[in-house]
This record gives C-alpha cells, structure tokens and sequence, in this order.
C-alpha cells in the first residue's frame, strides 16, 4: 500500500480543495490533445480538434475534461484505497476504450503544468513532488486492470 | 517537427529568460531533485542545497545552453558540439535523465510564465527539448 507524509496528503487536499474544477480539467485535457496530438485518436467522434483554437473552443473537449477531473477527486478523497477506487475505470478503458495506458502519464504531465501555471511561486518542488507522487498513484491503478 | 513560428516563439521566450537564467536553471534543478531523487547521484560533488552558489551557477550555465541553442534551432547539431562530446565522454549522464529535467524545465517556464505558457508555447517548449537532449546524446555510442 502508498504511504504517504503528512505534508502529502495535506498538500493533495490542499490543490484540490483550491481547484477550479470547471476550468482546469478543460485546460488540462485540451492542453493533452495540443501537445501530445496523437492523443486526439481516442476522440474522433468529438468534432473539430483540427488546431489549437478548435481543441481549447470544443465543448465536448471542456465537458470531458470536468468529467476526468471529478474523476481524479474520488482519488483525492480515497488516498488509501486507490486500487480499488479506480479498479472499474481502469476494465473501461483497458477493455472498452482501449487507451494505451502511457497516456494516462502524458496527461497527467499536462495537468501538472496547469497546476504549477495557476499556483506559480507556491508551487514549489516538494509540491510538485508531491501531485506527481498522488497523479502516478492514480494512473497505476488505471492501468492495473489491463491483460 | 517545429515549423518556423515555433521556432520564433522559442527563440523569443529564451531570450526573454537569459536574464532570470540562474533563477529558472536553479528551479528546474531543484525541482528535478525533489520528485527524481535518483537525479541528486549526479551531484555528490556539488552543494545542491536551494539557493547555493553551485546551484545557482549550474542552474545558469544549463539555461544559457539552451537558450544559445534557441537562437538557431537549425544549428543544434553545431552549436552542441562541445557540449555532445562532454555528455558522452565525461558526464555520461543516463539519457533518460534529460527527459526528467525536460519536463521540471517545462514546469518552471509554467511558474514563471503563467497563463503565458499556452499551449501552444508548451508544445513547442517540449519539442524543442526533447530534440537538444536527442542531440546531446548523439555522441554516446
């Protein structure tokens, strides 16, 4: 099982208690698709993500992005019981939606950046370290389901 | 790939860091340090303590590489040359390092700049990373 430091947990609860949800998952999975646009494959029934203005403007793109991020605070609330808390997610997309799960790194990369954007000088490296610490937790119980 | 105006774009956001060169170099290091502890074995002859002289100065002279670098992206190969043969020769820091600093590198410029690290500067940012550190390694075997 993760253990984790006080200053962890009280740092996830912190970011996430300060968190946007409603403009930050948008911003984390558009940035996702920019950067990274061979993610886009797993979109193609979400319309026009031809450019950057088109990925940051789609509306399936920001509903997505909540969607994700309300996702990621289940996490945050059940710290100690990860596995389990994403156990149903990680069937999904292994079986259903058929992500490669060395996605789950590149948006959990984007995520971070927005993050440290919107924190700036507070988010220090014991900070960072600790977000990556939470977000690599989450991606390995999403990929734990897959065969 | 970068296309021209990325090429601009990162051209323009180095210049505009060469002040800010230690604080940025110092932060990336730094943070690398704390979420890639492995990172620090590479160090055990410096004080890598936050805000040390070492630090400091090598956060300084990574920053003013890339950005010399940022000036003629066309010319990386050449302007590396030095710097390829010192990473392979004497350093020979493991490869998949770099990626590591990239990406504290990549959440610095995010600090610093806010909401001006769109996207787009991102994309372009990590590109031109990962093609310096490609190139970096082009000597090593």
């Amino acid at each position: 099982m993760v253990q984790w430091t006080d200053f962890e947990r009280a740092t996830i609860q912190d970011i996430f208690s300060k968190m946007d949800y409603e403009t930050v998952g948008p911003a984390a999975l558009s940035r996702c698709l920019v950067v990274y646009p061979w993610t886009q494959r797993y979109f193609g029934n979400f319309g026009n993500l031809y450019n950057a203005a088109a990925i940051m403007g789609n509306p399936l793109v920001a509903k997505h992005g909540k969607t994700i991020l309300y996702s990621l605070e289940r996490g945050v609330k059940n710290m100690d019981n990860l596995k389990d808390t994403y156990a149903e997610l990680s069937v999904l997309h292994s079986e259903k939606l058929r992500v490669d799960p060395d996605n789950f790194k590149l948006l959990s990369d984007c995520l971070t950046i927005v993050v440290a954007a919107q924190m700036g000088k507070t988010f220090t490296g014991e900070v960072q370290a600790a977000l990556q610490k939470f977000l690599a937790v989450v991606v390995s119980a999403l990929g734990r389901q897959y065969h | 790939m970068l296309s021209k105006k990325e090429k601009e774009l990162i051209a323009d956001i180095w210049e505009s860091l060469t002040p800010v060169a230690e604080d940025i170099g110092a932060d990336a290091l730094l943070r690398m340090f704390a979420s890639y502890p492995g990172t620090k074995t590479y160090f055990s002859h410096l004080d890598i303590s936050p805000r040390s002289a070492h630090l400091l100065s090598h956060g300084k002279k990574i920053v003013l590489a890339i950005a010399e670098g940022a000036q003629d992206i066309g010319q990386l190969t050449v302007t590396l040359a030095p710097l390829q043969t010192l990473h392979a020769y004497q350093l020979r820091i493991d490869p998949t390092n770099f990626k590591l600093f990239s990406h504290c590198m990549l959440v610095a410029l995010a600090c610093h700049m806010g909401e001006d690290f769109t996207p787009v500067a991102h994309a372009a940012m990590d590109k031109y990373l990962s093609a310096f550190a490609a190139v970096l390694s082009e000597k090593y075997r």
